[in-house]
């Protein structure tokens, strides 16, 4: 009997791949009739308030300034290069707020599992507080207090004899940078890794022999002798630039700004209260058992620590810990609510003078993505390495 | 044969000290170890020496009335809540027209009162729907007016506390519906939905909020047909909503991923379609689990609306901003942003607490 000729086409839509077919046709449609359309009025609207497109404007002087740069900066360098210092300052903000905040953490973290109820309640409030207040207030009052409060430059306060505060930042004594600094920083890297080809020599012959070197000990001494011996062999340079106080300003040194500050201070202590309750609850999640059961094989204090609880508890810790990382990097791009050069206030910035809104936000988000993408692949490969090996 | 050793009884034990009462658990919580009494005084000698001026900066010789001179003389020696009782109305309903004040408080009113109704398990029933309609109608018929006799106002001046619930509420209810699509499509069968769905979602959750504020503020009005304009007010909601949707979407990922998998096999055997499964069996079940979460993402739309500060609106952070401006009153921000994180801590500290009851009282169920 003849077919009627729309009778496979019937038949392919009431089968499960013809009506997914349709959908995703349907959805691929749709994306693209957005897109086409966002495209072209976005093109009408460029030429209409005579915006140009394009990353040309990236060769261009930028023709502002910024407040502060890791290197060498002026308003007659190219946009690109402001933008590549704002990533510089987001990086170094967000770094410094990274290991200050784990410490902090850490600390409060274990302070709220304390035997004394005082320190617990303490940490409590501390997690509390700091979490349920919206970070941009914190960071607004931060600044506030270090730009109207504290005294002005002339007469800081002190801290020892070379530590100053003032209205206009953190002065601090810097060395004097020579030849045997750069020697000496590039000690701590081999350092590093000596420590682990260490370590890993010693686990191979732990495992020939079954007679184990010390761990800790050599490793570290390789870890932190190597940049001194760098300093020795740079000619031991002892030269600091140490700040004083001159009659209008501190004068010498290096400098922290107090928008630096402020960002800084805001990010560790936010930061720091989930990272406290990731700690708390990693610590939790290792049994009471495994500790009993370290101390039945003879374990001391210290190797159940190292070889028993921390491998367990870090397994729970590590993974919120990366993503609370991420935050905190993320919440740097509040700098722009108080000046702080990071890339967003520089874009911001970009935006305010040539207008190339779509331009700019892309290269805001592609440095994220960036920052995002590697610390996921970092953190794969961390995961692979600790998972539970099931046997 | 030895005499028989006599029987002498060894002096009995003292009882072992109270395990339980105020004297025990101070011993065991607060001298327990000799490190642990070490930090007893040691913490109670910080307190000494620090919460006395505390308390007398914050209440002790602090001002209360509004005034300037007051203040002045007394130098910050004490805090100045003057500033506050002279601001309030500015940092509470931000630059909305003094005289109409009562309309923004009465709309916050209205729909605080429609989240403390829907904060309550006993009326999660179907009127809750309706509630929440006539709540936020009256609200946007208050805040705007133009109708029943009420002066028009302009969402350009629409701000402080009201703002921030606004946002918060669209940011969140909008959220939800787009949240709920995407996690269905990025844990659907079919690849390309599959992909477009997590590449939303893993774009959005890597950037931080400011960027997708910025976009809102500066690029939407690029992306739209020319002569068409939308008011800022709309474009940051819009904003906030993309972004919500993002973390949402994850936040109903989990539920969907709790569910084991029998649930899916038995509503086959049911011979349910696709949607019919999903609207019967999986979703009611999935969001079920996940209401603690939603709660945290509130609390988390909460605190993230003050961001749109940045982009010069004036929600309950911009307004304190723009109280702040009063060259007058600078000095004492420490009062104003003391008085909002109050405000922030109390909204957000009871949102967390009721979100541990809520998972408490929901395990107890499905633990049944």
């Amino acid at each position: 009997m003849p077919q009627p000729a729309r009778a496979p086409v019937r038949h392919f839509l009431r089968t499960r791949h013809g009506r997914a077919f349709v959908y995703q046709a349907l959805a691929l449609g749709a994306l693209v009739a957005a897109g086409w359309l966002l495209w072209h009025n976005t093109a009408d609207n460029l030429a209409a308030r005579q915006i140009r497109s394009g990353f040309g404007f990236l060769a261009q002087p930028s023709g502002f300034d910024i407040g502060e740069a890791l290197f060498a900066y002026s308003s007659r360098d190219s946009y690109l290069r402001a933008f590549a210092v704002g990533v510089a300052n987001t990086l170094r903000v967000a770094l410094a707020g990274i290991v200050l905040a784990t410490v902090l953490g850490t600390l409060i973290g274990i302070g709220r599992l304390a035997q004394n109820a005082l320190l617990r309640g303490l940490c409590t409030a501390y997690v509390e507080v700091l979490r349920n207040v919206p970070l941009i207030i914190q960071l607004f009052a931060w600044y506030l207090v270090l730009t109207e409060l504290l005294p002005a430059a002339t007469e800081p306060l002190r801290f020892g004899t070379h530590f100053f505060l003032s209205k206009s930042g953190l002065q601090f004594p810097f060395p004097e940078w020579s030849t045997g600094w750069t020697v000496a920083l590039a000690g701590v890297p081999i350092g590093i890794l000596a420590a682990i080809g260490y370590r890993h020599w010693a686990r191979q012959r732990r495992l020939r022999t079954g007679v184990a070197p010390p761990a800790v000990w050599p490793a570290l001494l390789l870890a932190l002798g190597m940049p001194v011996l760098g300093w020795l062999v740079g000619g031991a340079p002892t030269d600091f630039d140490v700040p004083a106080v001159g009659s209008f300003d501190v004068t010498g040194g290096a400098a922290a700004t107090p928008e630096f500050l402020s960002l800084l201070i805001g990010l560790t202590g936010f930061t720091a209260a989930y990272i406290a309750e990731n700690v708390r609850s990693g610590v939790l999640a290792v049994p009471g058992g495994q500790t009993e059961a370290a101390a039945a094989l003879g374990l001391s204090r210290g190797l159940t620590l190292r070889l028993v609880l921390l491998p367990q508890a870090l397994r729970v810790i590590v993974p919120p810990l990366t993503s609370q990382y991420l935050n905190l990097t993320k919440n740097s791009s509040l700098a722009v609510a108080i000046g702080y050069p990071d890339v967003v206030s520089i874009a911001n910035t970009t935006i305010n003078q040539n207008g190339q809104a779509l331009e700019c936000v892309l290269m805001i988000m592609t440095v994220y993505l960036a920052i995002n993408l590697m610390t996921a692949l970092l953190m794969g490969w961390y995961n692979r390495r600790v998972a539970i090996v099931e046997r | 044969m030895t005499a028989p050793i006599p029987f002498v009884p060894l002096p009995a034990r003292a009882p072992p000290r109270a395990a339980s009462g105020l004297l025990a658990w101070v011993r065991r919580h607060l001298f327990g170890s000799p490190g642990n009494a070490l930090t007893t005084l040691a913490l109670a000698g910080l307190a000494a020496y620090a919460l006395p001026p505390a308390l007398r900066w914050l209440v002790g010789s602090a001002v209360w009335h509004p005034d300037y001179a007051a203040c002045r003389a007394l130098d910050h020696a004490g805090a100045c809540w003057g500033f506050v009782a002279e601001k309030w109305r500015l940092i509470l309903f931000g630059r909305y027209p003094f005289a109409e004040q009562w309309r923004p408080l009465a709309a916050t009113a209205i729909v605080v009162a429609a989240l403390v109704v829907t904060a309550i398990p006993a009326c999660w029933r179907r009127w809750l729907g309706g509630v929440w309609v006539l709540a936020l109608a009256s609200f946007f018929v208050l805040m705007s007016g133009g109708i029943l006799g009420l002066a028009r106002v302009d969402t350009g001046l629409w701000g402080g506390l009201p703002l921030t619930v606004l946002l918060t509420l669209v940011g969140m209810g909008a959220s939800i519906p787009i949240g709920i699509l995407l996690a269905l499509a990025r844990r659907s069968e079919l690849p390309l939905l599959r992909a477009l769905a997590t590449l939303y979602i893993e774009l959005v959750r890597g950037v931080p909020l400011i960027t997708v504020l910025f976009t809102a503020s500066f690029v939407f009005p690029l992306l739209l047909p020319q002569g068409m304009r939308v008011d800022v007010l709309t474009r940051i909601a819009l904003g906030i909503v993309l972004f919500q949707a993002a973390y949402m979407a994850e936040v109903v990922r989990g539920g969907l991923q709790a569910l084991p998998k029998g649930q899916y096999e038995a509503a086959a055997a049911l011979g349910l379609s696709w949607w019919r499964t999903q609207q019967k069996v999986i979703l009611p079940q999935a969001l079920t689990l996940v209401i603690p979460g939603f709660v945290n993402s509130l609390l988390s739309t909460f605190m993230d609306t003050s961001l749109v500060t940045v982009v010069s609106m004036y929600d309950l952070t911009g307004a304190l901003r723009l109280a702040l401006g009063d060259a007058q009153w600078r000095s004492f921000f420490l009062e104003g942003y003391l008085f909002i994180a109050l405000i922030y801590f109390a909204c957000c500290f009871a949102m967390s607490r009721y979100s541990h009851w809520l998972e408490h009282r929901l395990n107890r169920w499905t633990r049944r």
